[in-house]
């Protein structure tokens, strides 16, 4: 019977559930974990032997840039990351190319094969959503979903200058609703919009031109309307300043902008009775925060600003962090951020591209190499690491490399390498620029991360920061049958043997997706298409006029037409709309 | 060491990527293993002996094989790409690609060489003794890194892009060249005997260019340093009188250098 099977005898990793190692079996009916199988649906069950082997849910990636304008700006860009990284089509997969920025497919492929199920694109501008729809559409195997960028929008900007939450709420969730978004990203917040007249803002407190906000003002909204709403997520953050030399303070400061906004979750779904409450805490989830956490005050004197991000972190309980870290290698650099990566031009003269998405954002894009002689690069390194090991409670990081920011999202298996292990981490001290060492904090722990730890980072805290723990991230009956198998004997297992531990976790020896076996062994098993995450987030009938008077007279500034703004539903691949702040008689009405 | 003789079987239709014409992959075959190695024509893969008659036999390593091409071979590319030792020589002309990506070891083409010869070669010797095409020791399109290693020898003309975005090595032209030869040229020696049309050396950043003969339009972002008489760049000594350049400044802090003859550019 399709999507229904058994998985014997595994150590099972589950962190919501408290379940660390245990020797258990694993039941999936038609597609969703259950308590047991029994009768006929036991018999016809399809039983794998996990025995020896470790288990854990499906991956989850809450930050990946996989879909979209910027995405595919660097594919164009790129050629040079293509042409020596072919893969050929079987019978079964697309053919494709490309080693940072892979083609979708090789994209979908690469991500299962490492046991990842779920991944969301973390900044889709509105006016890019379809393009975004049609790559994510188009992604094999994945279920995803895609954060707008609302930060440096004018009805945004204009609505919180004036004071009008409520608008800016409604405003929000007839976007979400648009344009079939999951959450809200806000990228340097007030400053890419001065970046339209070539400027930027350096500090919270500077207000922007035209519109008058600070970024302050910006995230402080944005956290109240998400939480007005209830979104899933709490606002995906890129703090203002990112890239230069003592951003830190900036990073902190924005932390602190949201700490008095009170966290609610106004969905319509069912939570699942997990030991570890399900349902997120944070009200601001900082995005790679590496890029966030330079310290000193120029490029001579650069260090780890990571010590006063941990610290605020470690001390508070309204932040979640993904690490953003840089594996060294090849990378492209692309955001929404224009300023920030048209500085990084001016430091490397790369390969570079830059779009005004108009009332909206802007992009850049940068071909880059993170190089080990390279003595900043170096500190790089060590800040995503120090970011990780040295936030005391893991529920409060996620392990990504800001997919293809600091690296491409295969090096993940690299990453988990120096986290397991100290040795590895010397052994790329002795590899790398003595910045790293010098210059950071990171020499001095000798933290080595468990199985257990590394599935709160991959898979149960992204799914709980991004509020889709009530089907991901873990393993009690109700959530979706996501199952990863990994090669290792967790009581036999060598964190010191980095070969071993990077094949096992790039290749899994099993990725099960809605009860089906997608990936074994590195190789591509079946094809299913993923389903699309959305928001399907609501304000009172009346407000939404209101606003809708206001976006139809500015919509003059558009170079397209209103009626073509919204995403036609038939852009959706399996869409899988979440209600947000829906009224009360709507769902008693049901 | 052994050789072994390729005869081409006649004309070649649509081009065949013959990556497999490569010491490293000939050595310690049987002649009949080599026969079927498999070469691309278009979406088709088939048998080297589809477009070559194989005679002799392989030597036991690399270094110990050579590969004769017997005739003329333009719409056959790839050959050597990425060797590391051994010989190939190519008795006519050679397609594309020809030595692209090679590390070692040597390649004799005595007729011309198509576009991309020595592409982003490493390492070995590359001998053209006709005329070669564009992007000859180039980087690939996208990149900025080229050449980074070995010898590009062509006694008669290349086209344009040629040694771009070099890295190291030395590329020697017998005659003239077109457009942004040496363009984001970073380390490395190029030196035209004879003449090049425009962009000589545009936004290099570091290595050295030479142009004995005259350069018709001179890129702008160079700066006269002095005249230098049998100046010697590396191991070549350049006979007659020289201005030297530095820049390219279109880029920030650029150390390449340029010398172009005196006597035929005049006026500069």
């Amino acid at each position: 019977m399709p999507g229904t099977m058994v998985i014997r005898n595994g150590y099972v990793f589950d962190p919501l559930n408290e379940i660390d190692g245990e020797i258990k079996d694993i039941f999936i009916k038609d597609g969703k974990i259950v308590d047991e199988l029994k009768g006929s649906s036991l018999r016809d069950a399809k039983v794998i032997d996990a025995k020896g082997k470790t288990v854990m849910p499906g991956g989850v990636d809450s930050h990946s840039h996989v879909a979209g304008a910027k995405v595919n700006g660097g594919r164009m860009m790129c050629p040079e990351d293509r042409y020596k990284w072919v893969t050929k089509k079987t019978d079964l997969t697309h053919s494709g190319s490309g080693n940072t920025v892979p083609s979708v497919y090789i994209q979908g492929y690469d991500y299962a094969k490492m046991g990842y199920t779920t991944v969301f694109e973390a900044a889709m501008p509105p006016m890019e959503a379809r393009h975004t729809h049609e790559e994510m559409r188009n992604t094999p195997i994945l279920d995803m979903g895609a954060y707008m960028v609302l930060g440096n929008n004018w009805f945004i900007m204009r609505y919180l200058k004036e004071g009008n939450i409520e608008k800016a709420a409604a405003y929000t969730a007839w976007m979400m609703r648009t344009h079939k978004a999951y959450g809200i990203k806000c990228v340097n917040p007030a400053g890419v919009e001065n970046w339209g007249w070539g400027m930027n803002v350096r500090s919270l407190d500077e207000p922007n031109i035209h519109f008058g906000i600070t970024p302050r003002e910006v995230i402080h909204g944005l956290a109240e309307v998400n939480e007005m709403l209830g979104m899933p997520m709490s606002l995906h953050l890129h703090a203002n300043n990112l890239g230069h030399p003592g951003c830190w303070e900036t990073t902190r400061d924005s932390l602190e902008v949201t700490r008095d906004v009170l966290v609610k979750c106004n969905m319509d779904v069912e939570w699942q009775k997990t030991k570890i409450d399900p349902q997120r805490k944070q009200s601001v989830y900082l995005a790679h925060a590496q890029f966030n956490s330079f310290g000193g005050t120029s490029w001579g004197d650069f260090e780890s600003g990571a010590k006063g991000i941990v610290d605020y972190v470690n001390k508070t309980d309204h932040v979640v962090i993904d690490n953003g870290a840089v594996p060294f290698g090849p990378a492209t650099v692309m955001t929404g951020d224009g300023p920030a990566i048209h500085h990084l031009y001016k430091l490397t003269g790369n390969k570079w591209s830059n779009k005004d998405v108009e009332l909206e954002c802007g992009s850049g894009i940068l071909s880059f190499n993170y190089l080990k002689a390279n003595p900043v690069h170096s500190v790089e390194w060590a800040i995503g690491l120090e970011l990780l090991l040295l936030v005391n409670d893991p529920w409060k990081t996620i392990l990504t490399t800001d997919h293809p920011n600091g690296g491409p999202f295969t090096k993940y298996p690299q990453l988990i390498t120096w986290i397991m292990s100290k040795k590895a981490r010397d052994a790329t001290f002795a590899e790398c620029h003595k910045w790293a060492q010098d210059r950071s904090s990171l020499g001095g722990t000798d933290r080595e991360m468990t199985l257990y730890d590394i599935a709160i980072l991959t898979r149960a805290n992204p799914a709980k920061t991004v509020g889709i723990a009530h089907r991901k991230g873990h393993l009690g009956a109700g959530a979706d049958g996501d199952v990863t198998i990994y090669d290792f004997d967790p009581t036999k297992l060598e964190v010191n043997d980095f070969t071993k531990i990077i094949r096992g976790f790039q290749n899994a020896a099993y990725t099960i997706k809605d009860g089906g076996v997608v990936a074994q062994n590195g190789q591509i098993l079946s094809v299913p298409q993923g389903r699309t995450f959305f928001s399907e987030a609501h304000m009172s009938d009346g407000l939404e006029k209101e606003m809708l008077k206001d976006v139809k007279e500015w919509f003059k500034y558009y170079t397209l037409g209103f009626a073509n703004y919204p995403v036609p539903d038939k852009y959706i691949r399996n869409p899988s709309p979440v209600q947000v702040n829906k009224p009360l008689e709507a769902i008693v009405g049901r | 060491m052994t050789e072994i003789i390729l005869r081409p079987k006649g004309r070649i239709d649509i081009m065949v990527e013959a990556e497999a014409i490569n010491p490293d992959i000939f050595a310690g075959k049987t002649t009949v293993e080599i026969e079927q190695l498999i070469v691309w024509q278009g979406a088709k893969q088939l048998p080297l002996s589809g477009f070559f008659d194989v005679e002799g036999s392989a030597g036991s390593t690399a270094a110990d094989t050579k590969i004769i091409v017997r005739g003329n071979v333009p719409r056959v590319k790839h050959i050597g790409h990425g060797m590391k030792a051994g010989e190939i020589v190519i008795e006519g002309s050679a397609g594309m690609h020809v030595g692209s990506e090679m590390m070692g070891g040597s390649i004799l083409v005595k007729g011309d060489a198509g576009s991309w010869a020595g592409m982003e070669m490493k390492g070995g010797t590359l001998h053209i003794i006709g005329n070669a095409d564009d992007h000859v020791g180039c980087a690939y399109r996208g990149s900025w890194r080229g050449m980074n290693g070995g010898k590009i020898l062509i006694e008669g003309n290349a086209r344009s892009q040629l040694g771009g975005g070099m890295n190291g090595g030395e590329i020697h032209v017998g005659g003239s060249v077109e457009n942004f030869p040496g363009i984001r040229m970073n380390s490395g020696l190029i030196v035209v005997k004879g003449d090049a049309i425009r962009g000589v050396g545009a936004e290099m950043a570091g290595g050295t260019f030479v142009v004995s003969g005259k350069i018709e339009q001179f890129s702008p972002g160079f700066e006269y340093v002095g005249t230098e008489k049998n100046p010697k760049v590396g191991e070549t000594v350049l006979s007659g009188e020289f201005m030297k350049f530095t820049g390219d400044y279109a880029i920030i802090k650029p150390k390449g250098i340029l010398y172009a003859s005196k006597e035929a550019n005049e006026g500069v």
